[in-house]
């Protein structure tokens, strides 16, 4: 819903908030030079002062004006003939012509009308709300995606067309907020929807009827600073009836030609300083510093808008097209889909193109837009949900537990749930289970029984898709090839063979980074972007389902690195180990943004066993800036699989690594890194307690050990695992 | 329609004998090229005592900018009603905004004065730009404003 309130406002509005922030921009100039150009008065002057010399050397002075930036304006009439100009308030002389300047004349009008008159005024009004739209949307989607108000200002993660657009959005958005709320304000204003008219005060009917009263023995006038003069109008020469009008920061008032006396004030109403501030505040007159600042915010708006348009392309890229999506009123079927990279969108477009086929209605959405009470004609709501992480909702499916939980009952549809996860994690189908036992809770009809999708099987799918078929009373033949994400083909330049010796033939594959081009740079696609730990993806020839390894290089190592043991009888893990440099396999990158050590200064502990090294490795080789890192690594044999032996030495030497505790488990006296942790447990326990982050990778039975292990280490102090994990000061990536 | 409205607004702003007697008058203001925006223009008369008796017409919709027309808004303590259905929009420099009005017999040769104040964001406000009285002789002579107006007449 906020992201929709961000994006549709942002497209739409794209050209008028540019416009209206570039001439913006360049009109919040104008009052900071004429703050430094305008002469100003010395400190104490008085309008009497002021007055007194402006007549004397244009004695037919008319009127008086003093601007917020100080400038001081005088108009006279010399024999019939109009003069002004912007006078030097020390000597009373003009010094610089008073005509306004024609290009802030022209940025003026453009920037609040457009040069359309009110139809002009109204549209740029609307680009003011649409910007102040904007910026609240935005601010709510980068508070929920940092977590909290307390992390405005976290480091970014992602594209960088995407880290460019926050980076930039949360310095500018509260110049924007400023900036947009006082133009409606002043649009408001203009067109006289508020009441913040000026008061006058009465004309006064008796005056003195004599003429000719010393400007600068007139005592309003000497109690009168210039700081605090806005206009000083003169009555007409001959007419005995007129008088003085004096109109200051606090009000308007008359003072008689006669004698000088204050005929008659008026104090500034509530809601004219209200507005007077709030046209400051817009403007910069006045406050020429603030001016120029919201100028600059301003300034950021064009490349929010470009950067903007890229995130939102690069989003629907990661979807595929829905072809003849009903409306969620009118459809017989709805399809809700929780997914994280995009690939559950997959599905869902399968299975909607099938029951179209077989004749149903179908809407297709998010299930972070469940609305129940919208679904009118629905007879059955499909949820099809991806587990994200540890048993975590995904991206597409926040908000819909809390949004049922929070429901009285169950919409009165029948519901059937169907789970997507990998079932080597063991929180397989998590929040698919969690989605089911609440609708049970609730006593949400049942159409079919939770059902469950291993690793995006097009066979599993067309099972349920069967079983779905039959409670419908329709064939449905669900035949989904998973979207793979698109590959590049990577050029293998080396290898080192280990393990051969303890039965365990494993390989360092190092490949040649590809050719990235500059869209894949800003949208952050393909290897543009990526660091030891994230994962490839790797499609074995014959195979359908790609497998995934832990980059041991980052981006700025300038290869792409894995550690790859050979399964027997696996696929992929066969094809890679007897790869020769020169040949080439296609594989794509997926981001592990869960598995990073993060910027922080803190120590790491990492514990990696076998081929889990080779991330923990690349985090070693990648620590530039000497950060205390630990290394705690599981080996069988150092003579066979001691992955990385030399340059661990090296990287000891150079400071990038901290302590190297190696564990051995052939052998006499078998070891493994548990017990190794256990052995340095005052050690580890006195860096966790110093906020050391731990990071564990390698297979499932050793990270158990480990958690085991740390949990004993950590009793003392009175923390746990668990503790740091909600921390997130323990990660692990296990296989 | 327009000068329907401008005789109702004269008729309930002045109570003059003799309305019935009325003839359409064209009033024609051509501005000067000043090099500013649009101006504000109040038209209105006042009687052989300086009071102001009536609007003619008022060019320029934003009533928040009235008080610039200082002379008109302190007549009339910057009451839109005198001006309602008589207000068109503002003028640009070199511009001319002609305007005819069904005005009453009884307001020429009786000592009636029609005045013009006119304003100018950001540039000088110019109260009584224009001040001629309204006489048979003098309709169709034009007379120059102080500030702005290049040229004014009144022709029947």
């Amino acid at each position: 819903m906020i992201r929709a309130l961000h994006r549709w406002p942002g497209l739409l509005a794209l050209a008028l908030v540019t416009i209206l922030s570039l001439s913006g921009a360049a009109l919040s100039v104008f009052p900071a030079a004429e703050r430094i150009a305008a002469p100003q008065a010395e400190a104490g002057l008085t309008v009497a002062a002021l007055a007194d010399r402006i007549q004397a050397i244009y004695p037919g002075v008319e009127q008086i004006r003093r601007a917020p930036s100080g400038r001081i304006t005088a108009y006279w009439f010399d024999q019939g003939a109009p003069g002004a100009a912007v006078i030097d308030p020390a000597t009373g002389e003009g010094v610089a012509s008073a005509d306004p300047n024609q290009a802030e004349r022209w940025l003026t009008n453009l920037h609040r009308s457009l040069f359309l008159g009110d139809g002009g005024r109204i549209a740029m009004a609307a680009g003011a709300a649409a910007m102040l739209v904007l910026s609240l949307s935005g601010a709510a989607l980068v508070v929920r995606r940092a977590g909290g108000w307390r992390h405005w200002f976290a480091r970014l993660r992602g594209p960088l067309a995407g880290r460019l657009h926050v980076e930039i959005a949360r310095i500018a958005v509260v110049g924007l907020v400023l900036s947009s709320t006082t133009a409606l304000w002043m649009t408001a204003s203009t067109f006289d929807l508020l009441p913040d008219g000026g008061a006058i005060a009465a004309a006064p009917t008796e005056v003195s009827g004599e003429t000719g009263f010393a400007l600068d023995r007139m005592p309003t006038l000497q109690q009168t600073p210039v700081a605090e003069l806005r206009e000083l109008s003169f009555p007409y020469p001959g007419d005995a009836t007129d008088v003085f009008t004096l109109k200051t920061d606090r009000g308007t008032g008359y003072l008689d030609q006669g004698d000088g006396a204050l005929l008659a004030w008026a104090d500034l109403t509530g809601w004219e300083r209200v507005s007077e501030t709030i046209y400051m505040l817009h403007t910069g007159q006045g406050a020429a510093t603030l001016g120029l600042v919201l100028g600059l915010m301003a300034l950021g708006v064009p490349a929010m808008g470009a950067t903007g348009v890229l995130v939102w392309l690069a989003g629907r890229r990661g979807r595929p097209r829905i072809r003849g999506n009903q409306p969620a009123g009118r459809a017989e079927t709805i399809l809700l889909v929780g997914s994280e990279g995009g690939s559950t969108w997959g599905f869902a477009a399968t299975l909607q193109a099938a029951l179209t086929e077989a004749g149903q209605s179908v809407h297709v959405g998010p299930m972070s837009a469940f609305t129940p009470e919208r679904y009118t004609s629905a007879q059955r709501i499909i949820l099809l949900a991806a587990t994200y992480g540890d048993g975590a909702a995904s991206a597409s499916a926040k908000g819909f537990l809390d949004r049922l939980n929070a429901s009285d009952r169950a919409p009165n549809i029948p519901l059937a749930v169907l789970g997507f996860g990998d079932r080597s994690f063991p929180a397989y189908c998590a929040f698919a289970r969690d989605v089911a036992a609440a609708a049970q809770a609730k006593g949400w009809p049942e159409l079919l029984a939770l059902d469950t999708i291993d690793r995006q099987s097009p066979q599993d799918f067309a099972r349920w898709g069967r079983a779905l078929g039959d409670v419908l009373g329709i064939a449905l033949e669900l035949s989904h090839q998973p979207v793979l994400p698109t590959s590049e083909t990577l050029t293998l330049v080396s290898r080192r063979d280990y393990g051969a010796e303890v039965q365990a033939p494993t390989a360092i594959l190092r490949f040649a980074l590809p050719r990235v081009s500059l869209w894949q740079r800003l949208l952050g696609g393909g290897f543009a972007r990526f660091q030891a730990g994230d994962l490839i993806g790797i499609l074995p020839e014959g195979g359908s389902v790609p497998r995934l390894y832990s980059l041991a290089s980052g981006r700025r190592d300038g290869f792409i690195e894995i550690v790859v043991k050979r399964h027997p009888g696996g696929l992929c893990s066969g094809q890679l180990t007897a790869l020769e440099p020169g040949e080439t396999v296609s594989a794509f990158l997926r981001p592990n943004p869960g598995f990073r050590p993060g910027r922080s200064r803190a120590p790491l502990i990492l514990i990696g066993a076998g081929t889990g090294v080779g991330p923990l490795a690349g985090i070693v080789r990648g620590n530039a800036r000497r950060r205390p890192v630990h290394l705690f690594f599981g080996m069988r044999h150092p003579d066979s699989d001691f992955f990385y032996g030399e340059e661990l030495a090296t990287w000891q030497d150079e400071g990038r690594l901290s302590r190297l505790v190696t564990s051995v488990s052939r052998g006499a006296r078998p070891h493994y890194v548990q017990d190794a942790l256990r052995c340095e447990a005052t050690q580890v326990a006195e860096l966790i307690r110093n906020g050391a982050r731990v990071m564990v990778c390698g297979g499932r039975d050793m990270a158990a050990g480990v958690a085991d292990a740390l949990a004993e280490i950590l009793a003392p102090t009175g923390l746990t695992p668990a503790v740091l994990k909600a921390e997130g000061r323990y990660v692990e990536d296990v296989y | 329609m327009k000068s329907l409205l401008a005789t109702l607004a004269l008729t309930t702003a002045l109570t003059l004998p003799g309305l019935a007697m009325a003839r359409p008058v064209t009033l024609t203001t051509t501005l000067n090229n000043y090099g500013g925006d649009g101006a504000y223009l109040a038209l209105y008369v006042t009687d052989t005592s300086g009071a102001y008796v009536g609007s003619l017409w008022m060019a320029g919709g934003k009533s928040k900018y009235y008080e610039h027309l200082s002379d008109w808004y302190r007549a009339t303590g910057g009451d839109t009603a005198q001006v309602n259905g008589i207000t068109g929009a503002s003028v640009g420099a070199g511009r001319t905004l002609e305007i005819t009005l069904d005005l009453a017999d009884a307001l020429f040769d009786a000592g009636y004065t029609l005045h013009i104040d006119a304003a100018v964001e950001d540039m000088r406000d110019s109260p009584n730009e224009v001040a001629v009285p309204l006489t048979t002789d003098g309709a169709g002579t034009p007379v120059t404003g102080r500030r702005y107006i290049a040229s004014f007449a009144y022709d029947m």
